[in-house]
């Protein structure tokens, strides 16, 4: 059995690429034998992927040394290098002629979190500037929430929940968004461009496209790897500022 | 041969990195501001000029396609190693705010999508 552990160890990433294709052959032949795939398969993976994270640690499933190989299949360098590669399949004119939707919607999506954020969390006892700011931060992405946080000195516990709130914001959009998408039009380029610069979270949004319509996925893409970095821009700058004038301190 | 395809994105891929990476110093964020939007705009920029009058070489394309089919797979990998138990031990503020705000974004989508209206790519 030593044996077995050791061979997996070192070669991790491989047993990874194993480890998800069982995964994937198991919720696409659910898909088709349960739903008939009225529910995708991609959608049933990625649900199952994020059931095994919660028994795991900080790096879900990957805390197990048997699955560290995991973390490295799963982490940004392949996530970005994945990304860029469905670019293969958009065309730029569709990207051209949704471009000021897109562009419009990054700057709404974080009014609005943030606004939504900051209000909940002053009526739920965080009524200090900086608390509501993060928290605020933190209903737009895992990322914004603790740099907005670490940059306006909020305290650790506060920065803690507009990560928890960012890694429920994507985990939510990447289950919910194939059964909402028939409800808001998500089924064009023009529309995804816009879905991706509403939601902003570049896990939630690629996960949710891609058990949607993967044909989506380069032009939600597109625009929500914008999302986080205009957010680290706007949050600790112009909404802090907003945030603290109108709580009048 | 399907590496001048990886190559080929690899190239990308770094050079939009590094744009986002100097768009971040010159606003003085400590972080990368769309990195990997540029890396795509470079991937389809190099697809529509440089192989304008020849398509580009199957080979070529199926080293990028490979990767491009790794997509879910990698995302699946990603869910799986995702801190979920921070997510729900972040309390009831943390749920409301990470459902209540994601959901009021949905909503608007429909309302903003109309801004730019484009046929939708099943007619193509």
């Amino acid at each position: 059995m030593e044996t077995v552990y050791a061979l997996i160890a070192k070669n991790g990433l491989v047993f990874a690429f194993l480890f998800v294709g069982i995964i994937m052959w198991l919720s696409y032949w659910l898909a088709a034998k349960l739903t008939h795939n009225k529910v995708s398969g991609a959608a049933i993976a990625i649900t199952a992927g994020l059931v095994m994270a919660y028994f795991g640690g900080e790096k879900g499933i990957a805390s197990f040394p048997l699955f560290a190989g995991v973390a490295v299949l799963g982490g940004s360098m392949f996530r970005d290098f994945a990304i860029v590669a469905t670019a293969m399949g958009a065309s730029f004119t569709e990207i051209k002629k949704a471009g000021v939707a897109g562009i419009l919607s990054l700057f709404i999506g974080i009014g609005v979190a943030f606004t939504f954020g900051a209000i909940t969390a002053s009526l739920m006892g965080y009524v200090d500037v900086k608390s509501m700011t993060t928290i605020g931060a933190g209903a737009c992405t895992y990322i914004v929430g603790p740099v907005t946080g670490a940059a306006i000195g909020a305290s650790s516990d506060v920065i803690a929940i507009s990560i928890a709130t960012g890694v429920i914001k994507s985990v939510v959009t990447a289950i919910l968004t194939p059964f909402i998408a028939p409800k808001i039009g998500l089924d064009n380029p023009n529309t995804a461009m816009v879905f991706g610069g509403m939601i902003g979270t570049t896990s939630g949004v690629a996960a949710g496209l891609a058990a949607t319509d993967p044909k989506l996925v380069p032009y939600g893409a597109l625009t929500a790897t914008f999302y986080t970095g205009l957010g680290v821009l706007l949050c600790p700058s112009i909404l802090y500022y907003l945030t603290s004038l109108l709580m009048g301190s | 041969m399907k590496i001048y395809g990886v190559a080929m994105l690899a190239a990308c891929f770094l050079i939009g990195k590094l744009m986002g990476a100097f768009l971040g110093q010159l606003l003085h964020i400590d972080g990368n501001v769309g990195g990997v939007g540029f890396a795509m705009a470079l991937l389809i920029l190099v697809n529509t000029l440089v192989y304008k009058r020849k398509s580009i070489p199957e080979e070529t394309s199926q080293g990028i396609l490979f990767w491009s089919g790794m997509y879910i797979p990698i995302v699946v990998a990603m869910s799986a190693t995702q801190h979920v138990k921070a997510a729900l031990t972040g309390g009831w503020i943390a749920l409301s705010v990470g459902i209540g705000g994601t959901f009021a974004c949905f909503l608007l989508i429909p309302l903003v999508a109309k801004i730019g209206k484009s046929q939708s790519i099943k007619e193509k």
